[in-house]
């Protein structure tokens, strides 16, 4: 872009900007950063400006940018949750393509800055990352760059095994449990203890109970009872980590001195972080900063199709009322195209999320005879109904609630299968790819895997259990993972999962992998 | 711009290097598994027949991000078809390693789960020949100085017009009328001329010879003569990357021997008897007419499946060590195809020969052609000052 066109880029940004509050766009004040390509793709490999460093954010750059060259795909905009809201431009669009992608750009922010899940998130997570990296290229100098990525390897192999939506108190650290156990004072009361209690009533699956008897899943005579309250659950290096230093060879701790989550627990990064007797305090450190920053990225995960499309809705919303130019408006057109078009067989989030957006407006705005029967809707609160959807939903909801029969057929989507070497049209009704979609979304997409048991078969090793819903975890991954969890939690490790409807514990001791089929 | 709430800004990001600095780390981790998969690389046929000019694509599968996730095989996915499928119908095929975008899925790409990297024979070849040399190599004569060109690598004040540094001499020239308050490359007077200088580049010449024998008949099939080829094909390929004056003589033989060229040595295929003696006949012969071992470091390879003529190899015992007598290293690679393992002949015979300097090699498979390589041009400590005398990896010589 050249400087008059960059004038004239915030000349026509001021313009939109307050066009876009007076349609109830509520964003953060902007920094746009006008960037080279490689700037962009490198932003967009680290999912931030500045963030530590790892080879595995190099492959992801150097495959933007190849992809980039190769002029196979371009990524047009990124935009960083954080207030200001910093969105990247790519010099190279043309002043047209910029324009649009300001527009899109603002909803983005206004989406930051009032869905419900990016509520808890840092809004200086841009410094808090930079700070990281500052503090991991400490330790690279330190400990060696060969012991940083090591860890990192294993650390953003879990990054994902986080729980982004804690309801309980995590479980406590070392001390205070032993200290509970030894008959410390008693805890307060709550009023939730009762909510509480229902986790642990609810909590594994009785089915899945029911058909492994004999696994370490069900609770072994001993055990404590459950307790709940709640509990600030201390920060990690610290007392633990110097602990952890001198106790290295203390293993196996005396009977008696069992050490579990008090019920199965979700954040495997924070439970290895806490309880690992093996990791010194600059490693808790690591993994704390890693899991942080996983729990940033997690609300995005969760929005993907909903954030999209409401940055398409509006960009289109904004665009349409704009003058322009018969040759602009060409431009804008195409590229709308561009963002908009169908992929063949896959889902492209922009669409689905634009049309689903669109659909609510029209219903809230003209329900349809049955919308307006049972759904008592008066008509005329389109507009209303958008902003509310944008800031109480996740994609899960999204889909499950306003994926209409209408809007599955007229995009025509369908469920697959494999069959063999074969990808096969399963079903093309409308629930089920309504209810397939949303079994997909559950979770960000990712399996869910808890901590069962911190002291498993009292020798200090750790068993992981995948909650099972149908979906079977991929293997090769899977058993090249384990090492992973081994390397953090320094004795063998044991994840239990249902392969092939058989109930399935996979073990690695750091040397070699087992399967036992329960 | 502040009530406007936005500020467009455009920084300067040239000292952002981070993407590229991890991008080489990334780069760096190919490679070393690729150092790891050598052994499977060094028999690849696209490689081998490649002529040494293709860029090779090497599935690596370590640098996969591994993570607990789901089998999108086993998954059910949602996608978005043209409107006339019906249940049961196939809309895409996995074929071998699917690419991105080919198989369905959400939004994600399931069925990629290994990484190729691209990379040149070069490349390849620099890794492979990482810490190989000749063996045992030693001064064999005055080392020779040879010219091998000119390097420019001095800029003086005077020379001849034709090496005029015209780059320099305006940045004088500018300098100098900035220095006067006018800056601009006008005029130029002469002592703002530059002039590139250059150095003879010299090289000590190795005296080196390597004598390839291969085993061309009828009992070496396929297999054999892929592998012996492979063999010779990086062998041909290191001496030439590394030691510019090498020479190589091939010599093919079934029950008779002759010297052929390069060309027909990859490509002819031959049969008949097998004598191994009338290899190294000619082997002794071309050393006795044309590499005087007092002046030449002399190697031999011989590749053979060990199918001898039986009265042959009493003879073949002889005449090896009659080699090893005038050799730097003598080298004996048998190929055995599984296939029809029988107790092989040659090799056991030379099981009796005990000498440091006769390497023996066995090949079953594919990947053995690297341990062969490395057995074959093991490079020993003291190997390292020799070489150094000799001036023995080509490079210019100061």
């Amino acid at each position: 872009m050249t400087d008059r066109e960059l004038l004239e880029l915030e000349r026509w940004t001021e313009r939109l900007v307050r066009r876009a509050r007076a349609e109830g766009l509520d964003f953060y004040e902007m920094r746009f950063e006008v960037v080279p390509a490689d700037v962009l793709y490198s932003v967009g490999a680290y999912g931030m400006p500045t963030r530590f460093s790892h080879w595995s954010f190099g492959k992801a750059f150097h495959r933007m940018k190849t992809e980039y060259d190769y002029n196979l795909s371009r990524i047009y905009e990124l935009v960083v949750n954080s207030d200001p809201c910093y969105a990247f431009l790519l010099d190279g669009n043309t002043l047209a393509q910029n324009k649009l992608v300001v527009a899109h750009v603002l909803a983005h922010s206004d989406f930051f800055k009032n869905n419900w899940r990016f509520a808890g998130t840092s809004h200086f997570m841009m410094d808090n990352m930079a700070a990281h990296a500052e503090r991991i290229a400490r330790y690279e100098f330190r400990y060696g760059k060969e012991a940083v990525e090591r860890l990192l390897d294993a650390a953003l192999a879990l990054a994902e095994q986080v729980d982004p939506h804690p309801v309980g108190p995590p479980s406590k650290p070392d001390d205070e449990e032993q200290e509970a156990r030894a008959g410390a004072p008693a805890r307060p009361s709550t009023p939730y203890d009762d909510l509480w209690e229902l986790d642990r009533l609810l909590g594994p699956s009785p089915e899945d109970q029911s058909r492994t008897p004999a696994t370490p899943a069900t609770p072994r005579p001993g055990r404590r009872p459950l307790q709940g309250r709640a509990v600030g659950f201390a920060p990690p290096g610290r007392e633990a980590g110097r602990r952890a230093e001198g106790q290295r060879d203390s293993l196996p701790r005396p009977a008696g001195a069992r050490r579990h989550p008090v019920r199965p627990e979700k954040d495997l990064l924070r439970f290895i972080m806490q309880h690992s007797e093996y990791l010194e305090a600059w490693q808790r450190d690591v993994l704390a900063m890693v899991r942080e920053e996983a729990l940033y990225f997690w609300p995005q995960i969760e929005t993907k199709i909903m954030n999209e499309g409401w940055a398409t809705y509006w960009h289109a919303v904004l665009m349409r009322d704009e003058e322009l130019g018969e040759a602009e408006a060409l431009e804008f057109a195409r590229m709308h195209a561009g963002v908009v078009q169908p992929h063949r067989l896959q889902l492209n989030p922009y669409l689905l999320g634009w049309k689903i957006f669109q659909s609510i407006e029209a219903r809230w705005e003209h329900p349809g005879e049955e919308d307006r029967t049972r759904l008592g809707l008066p008509g005329g609160q389109g507009r209303e109904k958008i902003f509310e959807v944008r800031q109480l939903e996740t994609d899960v909801g999204f889909i499950r609630n306003y994926l209409t029969r209408s809007l599955v057929e007229e995009l025509h989507l369908v469920t697959l299968v494999r069959r063999g070497d074969e990808w096969q049209v399963e079903s093309t009704g409308w629930q089920q790819v309504r209810d397939a979609l949303a079994a997909r979304l559950a979770n960000g997409g990712i399996p869910v895997i808890v901590v069962e048991d911190g002291d498993y078969d009292g020798k200090g090793e750790l068993l992981l259990r995948h909650q099972y819903d149908g979906q079977e975890l991929d293997l090769h991954h899977l058993e090249r993972t384990l090492p992973y969890v081994f390397e953090l939690w320094g004795r063998p490790v044991h994840l239990l999962t249902v392969v092939e409807g058989k109930q399935t514990l996979f073990s690695y001791d750091g040397e070699s992998h087992q399967r036992t089929v329960a | 711009m502040r009530e406007a709430g936005f500020v467009i800004s455009r920084e300067d990001w040239s000292l952002h290097p981070k993407g590229r600095l991890d991008q080489a780390r990334h780069q760096q981790k190919v490679k070393e598994a690729i150092r790891r998969n050598l052994a499977d690389l060094v028999a690849e046929e696209s490689i081998i027949l490649s002529d040494g000019k293709k860029v090779v694509k090497v599935p690596i599968r370590t640098l996969e991000e591994y993570r607990f996730r789901f089998d999108p095989g086993k998954q059910r996915h949602v996608g978005q078809g043209s409107g006339d499928e019906r249940p049961g119908d196939v809309v895409a095929r996995e074929t071998g390693g699917s690419a991105p975008g080919r198989g369905p899925g959400a939004g994600d790409q399931p069925g990629i789960d290994y990484y190729e990297a691209e990379l040149s024979v070069d490349e390849l070849a620099e890794m492979i020949f990482e810490d190989l040399g000749l063996p045992n190599l030693q001064q064999k004569r005055k080392p020779e100085l040879v010219s091998t060109g000119h390097e420019f690598n001095d800029v003086r004040r005077h020379g001849a017009m034709a090496n005029l540094d015209k780059r320099r001499t305006l940045m004088e020239a500018f300098r100098r009328n900035a220095l006067r308050g006018r800056p601009a490359f006008h005029p130029i007077t002469p002592e703002d001329l530059r002039f590139k200088t250059w150095d003879e580049a010299l090289e000590m010449q190795a005296a080196a010879v390597v004598l390839a024998m291969m085993d061309t008949s009828g009992s070496m099939g396929t297999f054999e003569k892929y592998i012996a080829r492979s063999f010779y094909f990086w062998m041909v390929r290191f001496l030439r990357t590394r030691y510019r004056q090498v020479q190589i003589a091939f010599i093919a033989h079934d029950t008779r021997a002759r010297e052929v060229s390069e060309q027909e040595f990859f490509t002819k295929g031959e049969s008949g008897g097998t004598k191994c003696s009338s290899a190294y006949e000619l082997a002794l012969s071309l050393i006795q007419q044309r590499y005087p071992p007092d002046q030449y470091n002399i190697y031999a390879f011989h590749f053979s499946d060990g199918d001898n003529f039986p009265s042959d190899n009493a003879r073949c015992v002889k005449l090896v060590q009659e080699l090893l007598a005038c050799c730097s290293a003598v080298g004996y690679g048998e190929i055995v195809n599984s296939r029809y393992a029988t107790d092989s002949t040659l090799m056991s015979v030379y099981g009796k020969i005990d000498h440091p300097r006769f390497v023996r090699v066995t090949i079953r498979e594919k990947s053995d052609v690297y341990p062969a390589l490395r057995a074959f041009f093991r490079r020993q400590a003291t190997d390292l000052a020799a070489a150094a005398m000799v001036g023995a990896p080509a490079g210019p010589w100061r």
